[in-house]
């Protein structure tokens, strides 16, 4: 079949069954299991209150049952055996991997990009933010800042390939380069330890617009009257962005940085466009897709990995959602 | 606002001029990447974008044309126009090129200024003008092929669509295009009225273990994805599946399921409550109550969660790539750029930011459009 055709049956078939799913399914209880009439109607209308949260939520709690937690638990069963999947062998995969120069330097590889991105994108996040605060055209230099979000990790970084090119008639780094007087263009992606830096630039630039946006929005609840207090006392600029706004919205502050740091490890299509993990800028994504489709053992170990570090934040996450909720 | 209490004049210059260069390191990469993918391959690899507008000199050769060899005065005499030689006129416009210098060797093409007389090899004499035309004289009659001329030319800027008809014909980008759009819809629409359902559960009833769902959509929200990629195709082929649309539809609707939950609940959870509870005074259903008050007030939520998805569903790279076949005709456009292109037409630069051009015009034309949607969904999302 046509993909647009499945396509758009696809949709139809996709929002008319929910319509349906959603109608029939709290009409067959309300008129048939727990009909609203004869002597046990008062019993019956708080059964099929009892139900109906579950029938509203049951869609939803099986794509996530099946493809967020399943997978948790599946994976890591899978990890315990070889490539093919016929041998337990424990926690062969990871003592194999642990010990491998590959594995160990995608794992300091991805450790500097967790040091480096979230602390940079929200750095410059905030700076943008009170930058642009109650500036005159301070929403465009905002939509600007922010526009890398919608571009694809892919185009990134054929947008910043260009700004790298190992020539000085295309790449703008060499061409600043020679204007200085260097005779010949370096590579940048191949410059060692340095060009996972040229790399993680990449990701800061897509992702401070985000942290912009949501630190700009803190920085307008930050309450008047604190800064009129404190311009009154005579505090300066300086002492107001640092003293007086900055430990106001340090809630949200973290959850910028925790949220890029998530991000940061999950992202594999910078390395993996620009150098396919070579020249020593291989990090855990993309080291597990290069056994992706040859050996599934192995991809499932370093994507467990990645869970264990993800975990403490996945924790703290949902005990401050608690607090919230409460 | 220029003079409020606590701001300084001098400090204001410093805010702009910084504010200015962030958006300058901010915006070039990309216009770089637009004005590239407009330019001709030549002109790509003789100068850089940033110099488009002016002239470039691109270095040629071109043979001396043998049918205009006459005897004159006891020389033998070629004239014609070297920018009418074959291999040439298609590199350069005639009329809009100017010579700037010329050779007749391929060591050193520029060796003469042009519209000098330059003794060259075996006694013969050239002269190049600066419209092209050339003379060339020789003791003896010159046979088999026309002697080269090298030249250097100064060409005017040259914008063309041609690196665009070059990618979606030949590259099979249109197919790619339609791919991801294929892909995009289905995955952006299905999920929102799956997790509007759950939302409004989570939002507005009561039932034991509620706290424990909200609890576990946000823990769901950081699970990555990496761990879901090889159980999920396992199963996808077991049940028949394998690796196709169906697949990635599913795989995309549920992956985004706990940021349209989260987004959705944080939102209805602020409707009025009155509204509501009249409604259910008034003997509405909570079907009803959900469809017909709690669903179009949500319509500002809905809207920033259908960006979000789109915009991922869009650009993802990683998911494409497990789900999807890998066979030529059900790539997606990150997937031909990062497997196809990079690897078969490395050093074309044009082709390349056409490319990338093509693939990220969509999704910056929604974030432009929309962009009011989008932040308010951020800041729903983090900001309490």
């Amino acid at each position: 079949m046509n993909p647009i055709v499945q396509g758009i049956a696809t949709i139809i078939a996709g929002v008319g069954g929910c319509v349906a799913y959603f109608y029939l399914s709290n009409l067959v209880l309300d008129k048939f299991i727990f009909p609203a009439k004869g002597k046990n109607i008062g019993r019956n209308i708080n059964n099929a209150n009892m139900v109906r949260p579950w029938l509203f939520l049951l869609p939803a709690i099986l794509a996530l049952g099946l493809y967020l937690m399943y997978p948790v638990v599946a994976s890591f069963y899978r990890s315990l055996f070889n490539r093919s999947g016929d041998d337990f062998v424990g926690l062969g995969n990871y003592i194999t991997m642990f010990s491998e120069p590959a594995f160990r330097r995608s794992f300091r590889n991805n450790m500097l990009w967790v040091l480096v991105v979230p602390a940079s994108a929200t750095f410059a996040g905030l700076l943008a933010a009170q930058l642009t605060d109650r500036m005159r055209g301070g929403n465009l230099a905002k939509s600007i800042i922010f526009m890398p979000m919608a571009i694809s990790f892919v185009g990134a970084s054929l947008i910043w390939k260009f700004v790298y090119a190992n020539d000085a008639d295309i790449g703008m780094i060499n061409a600043i380069r020679a204007l200085f007087g260097a005779q010949d263009p370096v590579d940048m992606l191949q410059v060692p330890f340095w060009n996972n830096f040229f790399l993680m630039v990449i990701l800061i630039w897509t992702q401070t617009g985000f942290a912009m946006v949501i630190l700009s929005g803190a920085l307008r609840g930050v309450p008047e009257e604190t800064i009129e207090a404190a311009i009154i006392d005579g505090a300066n600029p300086f002492q107001i962005f640092f003293k007086i706004k900055v430990p106001q919205i340090m809630g949200t502050i973290v959850v910028v940085w925790t949220t890029t740091t998530i991000l940061v490890l999950k992202v594999f299509d910078i390395v993996y466009t620009m150098t396919g993990g070579n020249f020593g800028t291989e990090i855990l994504p993309s080291y597990m897709m290069s056994y992706m489709f040859r050996d599934d053992g192995r991809a499932t170990s370093v994507a467990f990995v990645i869970m264990l570090i993800v975990l403490p934040v996945m924790i703290w996450n949902i005990v401050q959602a608690r607090k919230e909720f409460r | 606002m220029d003079n409020i209490a606590g701001q300084k004049s001098g400090l204001m210059v410093a805010t702009y001029v910084s504010v200015i260069v962030i958006v300058l390191l901010w915006l070039i990469p990309t216009v770089g990447l637009f004005v590239s993918s407009f330019r001709d391959r030549d002109q790509i690899s003789a100068s850089g974008w940033w110099q488009a507008p002016f002239s470039v000199v691109l270095a040629d050769a071109g043979r001396a044309n043998l049918d205009s060899q006459k005897e004159v005065d006891g020389v033998w005499v070629l004239k014609g126009n070297i920018f009418s030689d074959d291999d040439v006129s298609s590199r350069f416009k005639s009329g809009e090129s100017s010579v700037t210098a010329f050779g007749s060797k391929g060591r050193a093409p520029g060796e003469f200024p042009v519209g000098t007389t330059a003794n060259v090899q075996s006694g013969r004499t050239l002269i190049v003008e600066k419209n092209g035309d050339y003379t060339l004289t020789s003791p003896k009659e010159i046979t088999g092929r026309g002697p080269r001329v090298y030249f250097q030319a100064e060409t005017p800027p040259d914008f063309t669509l041609n690196n665009y008809r070059t990618v979606m014909t030949a590259d099979n980008m249109d197919r790619a295009f339609i791919n991801t759009l294929t892909v995009t819809i289905p995955a952006t629409i299905i999920p929102i009225l799956i997790a509007a359902f759950a939302a409004y559960a989570l939002a507005w009833m009561e039932f034991p273990g509620r706290g424990l769902m909200i609890a576990a959509v946000v823990g769901l929200l950081v699970v990555p994805l990496q761990l879901a990629l090889v159980p999920l195709l396992n199963l996808h082929n077991k049940i028949g599946i394998g690796q196709s649309f169906m697949g990635i539809w599913l795989a995309h609707t549920a992956f985004g399921m706990p940021l349209a939950i989260y987004l959705l609940r944080n939102y209805m959870v602020g409707l009025p409550r009155d509204i509501i509870e009249s409604a259910k005074v008034d003997g509405a259903t909570d079907f009803q109550v959900f469809m017909k008050i709690v669903l179009p007030l949500s319509f500002p939520a809905l809207a920033s969660f259908a960006i979000f998805q789109f915009l991922w569903t869009w650009n993802d790279l990683l998911v494409a790539k497990v789900f999807l076949p890998s066979a030529d005709e059900s790539k997606v456009m990150t997937v031909k750029i990062a497997d196809d292109l990079l690897g078969s037409r490395g050093g074309d630069w044009g082709i390349l930011a056409t490319a990338a051009f093509v693939s990220i015009a969509v999704p910056l034309t929604v974030f432009f459009t929309m962009q009011r949607y989008l932040v308010r969904g951020l800041l729903a999302g983090s900001v309490k």
